[in-house]
């Protein structure tokens, strides 16, 4: 007598159960697999720098070219370049945005926006580096700046921006819309009021995960801002930088004798950075979520 | 009859999708009267409601014919002032609405999108506007909580409270208790009855039997036309058309 | 007045900034081809496809270039695909809320590790880890650099995949249930099938950030440009197109012909991406369009 569950494969060991079973371990071992070395990485990482985090890593000039002291214009440089981008990116990308989701039809001109938008976000990193050095380095006369490279991560954060401030107003009812009109707004004032500030939430999560992908890029600040002996932290815009990507990718494969203590220490200090950020938009996304007024 | 306050004109409107809503409707809307517009789904009782304060503009219309006048001045002229005429005529909606923010700034939204910043103006024109929806006492302590921490039914009196602070002239209804429990209907039904003599009201009802209680004045609306119009007495006690005569005594719906 | 010019002035502000980034990426384009198109009159096109990279000496053959960045990214989807695909199942139709919760916001963690930190790991951990489990002479390697490029794209392929995976109807799943189907048949003989668009598209975007990364595979591929010559090469050192961007660019000198094929590769480099992207853009709209109208219908 054959149970329901049976294969007819002539094999009774082999059923539908014990292939589920099987299959199901398969899966979770392969997603061990993905994230182990994950975990594995930001403890190996955290074990092995904490160590070199002191208060003078942090804040002192880097002594004995860059082996000895503390890592502070690298991390006022990646501050800078940080805020630079911001200033550019934020009101850029919000207004399209804005644009995208309020003011636009579906018309041909929109989809070739949109067809844009896509395109920014795939091209690769080293070629915005290539691109910001031809145009603010070398067109514009910037040079290596804080300046093309905060202009050059910019377009680079543009697209991400972009998208979540358009999804973020989208996911407001439309029937707020209709309601602050018919009280005799006008669409900005409606939009400022009763749109954005709903909105705002996951426009600042989308700026803060954009603005944490441009803190951990090296290649596009390689030729457009970043460098690495600076006698004295950046005065001014024009002025190049340190930044902690950029430094670790030179400690890490272009100085000699260079203590491993600092370089596990400026990755960490990186890390805490970038996941610091990521932190921050994850509490801000469910914190939101748990306010919501509709 | 008293005098109208908006004459509608042979008004046709045609959406992009083909779909003719309003086919040469000619109607008025009485001056202080509670004006009812009834009939089966699919009419164009809801697009006359947003052509009269121009929220059609938002919406797909491929043509638009006629003329509405109130005041002299056809609303559907380019030059209007659409943001000032939405204030003078206060649409509710099926729904209640209420907007994310506090019950005083559902309220104050309209006055300070008009420009109002004295607060003791608005404190008073809010507190006038919510006794007269009939909701101040119960919300007078707790203006500042958020407008969703109130029931169905007080949300649809604070939208009501929330076009009477604008003072308007024309109060426009669509379905406004579809969603509300009929002591709270009751209640709205019995603000509409005060209400008249300060405003004009035009009110789609989301029954028969509120539209033969409410209406002074009614209009029946059959796929995009109007079959008749006259009193409320007499459209539901005595129509002269067949349809009408059909639909009031529930041959179809 | 005053309030219409205001409200003109800025819906007008808004409209030019929402057109920006058409202006952007023409930008990147015209700058592209305008630094790197004299690649193409400075080099003959028979030597840019030669085997021999080899800048000091005038040699500009591309091949090993790119066979360098095909094996890497080849290889990162090999290990990529199961193990994204993989863990897109388990999350999106097996594993419960709990494990969910910590496992998506791991990988969102992966997701934002900067390469450059990834491209570390590799030099410290990974690479002495490959040169004494295989007795390689270094363990800079084609493989050391697939396996970081894995870890890169997982998360994408992770992500697309199980939003694939999520859009497939209910009702398939209900009908092959109702037919006395397991779990497991379910979903590899309903679900992946009637996602395998989105799953292609996942792996699609995988190989487009993959082709598209540069510090992690410039710092533990060895950067020898040599070409494809067997199974060898996966455990030789190689160079990728974007490694050898990056390395160079630094100094050459403005205008010479090293220069413009520098940024002739870029311009490569930009095609490859742009088709990968915006042909996944296309597919991922068409099904959100497809399982909207199923929802309706």
């Amino acid at each position: 007598m054959k149970a329901a569950n049976d294969l007819d494969w002539g094999n009774p060991t082999l059923n539908k159960k014990t292939i589920q079973a099987l299959g199901f371990t398969l899966l979770r071992l392969i997603s061990l697999l993905t994230v182990l070395p994950i975990l594995g990485i930001v403890v190996y990482i955290a074990v092995k720098g904490g160590s070199s985090i002191s208060w003078e890593f942090l804040t002192a000039m880097p002594r004995d070219g860059m082996r000895a002291g503390g890592i502070l214009p690298a991390i006022v440089g990646t501050f800078y370049l940080m805020l630079g981008t911001a200033a550019f990116s934020i009101p850029l990308g919000l207004a399209a945005g804005i644009y995208l989701s309020e003011y636009s039809n579906d018309n041909s001109w929109t989809r070739l926006l949109r067809i844009a938008i896509i395109s920014l976000a795939g091209v690769p990193s080293v070629v915005y580096g290539l691109f910001g050095l031809g145009l603010f380095v070398l067109f514009f006369k910037f040079g290596i700046s804080i300046l093309s490279a905060s202009l050059t991560l910019s377009i680079m954060t543009l697209p991400v921006i972009i998208s979540t401030t358009e999804e973020a107003m989208r996911s407001v009812p439309y029937q707020f819309r209709i309601v602050g009109v018919s009280l005799g707004g006008t669409q900005w004032q409606t939009i400022r009021k009763l749109i954005l500030p709903q909105a705002l939430p996951g426009i600042i999560t989308g700026i803060i995960l954009g603005l944490e992908r441009a803190v951990g890029e090296t290649a596009p600040i390689l030729f457009t801002g970043a460098t690495f002996f600076l006698p004295r932290l950046p005065s001014s815009p024009m002025d190049a930088t340190m930044a902690l990507p950029y430094h670790i990718f030179v400690i890490s494969t272009q100085v000699p004798g260079m203590p491993i203590q600092i370089q596990y220490g400026t990755v960490l200090v990186l890390m805490v950075f970038v996941l610091g950020m990521n932190l921050a938009a994850s509490l801000i996304r469910s914190r939101a979520r748990a306010r919501r007024q509709w | 009859m008293p005098d109208p306050k908006i004459s509608i004109r042979d008004l046709y409107i045609r959406y992009s999708d083909g779909r003719v809503v309003l086919d040469g409707v000619t109607y008025d809307i009485l001056r202080n009267q509670i004006n009812v517009a009834f009939g089966p789904a699919g009419g164009g009782k809801s697009s006359f409601v947003r052509v009269l304060n121009r929220l059609i503009d938002l919406a797909d219309v491929a043509e638009i014919r006629g003329q509405v006048l109130m005041d002299g001045r056809d609303l559907l002229a380019p030059d209007i002032d659409v943001i000032e005429l939405r204030r003078k005529m206060g649409v509710v909606f099926s729904r209640p609405i209420p907007l994310p923010l506090t019950i005083y700034g559902n309220l104050s939204f309209g006055l300070e999108v008009a420009g109002m910043r004295d607060k003791s103006v608005m404190d008073e024109r809010v507190e006038k506007a919510l006794r007269e929806a009939v909701l101040w006492d119960e919300v007078k302590d707790r203006l500042n909580d958020p407008a969703s921490s109130l029931s169905g039914g007080q949300q649809q009196r604070l939208c009501i409270a929330r076009v009477l602070v604008l003072e308007p002239e024309v109060i426009l209804l669509d379905e406004p208790t579809s969603a509300l429990d009929p002591v709270t209907t009751a209640k709205i039904e019995e603000f509409l009855d005060k209400a008249k003599e300060q405003y004009t009201i035009f009110l789609v009802p989301h029954n028969q039997q509120q539209a033969s209680r409410m209406a002074d004045y009614a209009g029946f609306f059959l796929q995009g036309k109007l079959v008749e119009y006259g009193t409320g007495e007499q459209m539901f006690l005595n129509p002269h058309e067949q349809q009408t005569r059909d639909y009031v005594t529930g041959r179809f719906g | 007045m005053n309030k219409k010019f205001q409200e003109n002035l800025i819906s007008n502000a808004i409209r030019i900034a929402g057109s920006s980034s058409i202006i952007f990426i023409l930008l990147i384009f015209l700058f592209l081809l305008r630094e790197g198109l004299p690649a193409l009159t400075e080099v003959a096109p028979k030597d840019l496809f030669n085997t021999r990279w080899y800048p000091i000496e005038g040699l500009f053959g591309l091949l090993p270039l790119l066979s360098g960045s095909l094996i890497v990214t080849v290889f990162s989807i090999l290990i990529a695909l199961p193990l994204g695909v993989g863990t897109a199942i388990y999350i999106g139709e097996i594993a419960p809320r709990r494990v969910n919760e910590i496992l998506k916001p791991t990988i969102e963690i992966l997701a934002g590790i900067p390469s450059v930190v990834l491209g570390f790991i590799g030099i410290l951990v990974l690479s002495p880890f490959m040169r004494e489990t295989f007795n390689l002479p270094t363990g800079l390697t084609a493989f050391t650099g697939a396996f970081l490029l894995a870890l890169i794209s997982i998360p994408t392929i992770v992500s697309i995949a199980e939003d694939a995976l999520y859009a497939v109807p209910k009702t398939y799943r209900d009908a092959a249930y109702a037919l006395g189907a397991s779990q497991w048949q379910v979903i590899w003989g309903v679900v992946v099938p009637a996602a395998r668009t989105g799953i292609l598209t996942a792996v699609m975007l995988g190989v487009g950030r993959s082709l598209g990364e540069t510090m992690a595979v410039m710092m533990v591929t060895g950067n020898a440009p040599t070409m494809f010559s067997g199974l060898n090469s996966f455990i030789s050192p190689i160079r990728t197109m974007t490694a050898t961007i990056a390395s160079e660019m630094g100094e050459v000198a403005s205008g010479s012909t090293h220069y413009h094929v520098l940024f002739f590769i870029g311009i490569l480099l930009f095609i490859f991406s742009l088709i990968i992207n915006v042909s996944s853009a296309n597919s991922i709209k068409k099904r959100t369009a497809k399982s909207r109208a199923q929802v309706v219908s």
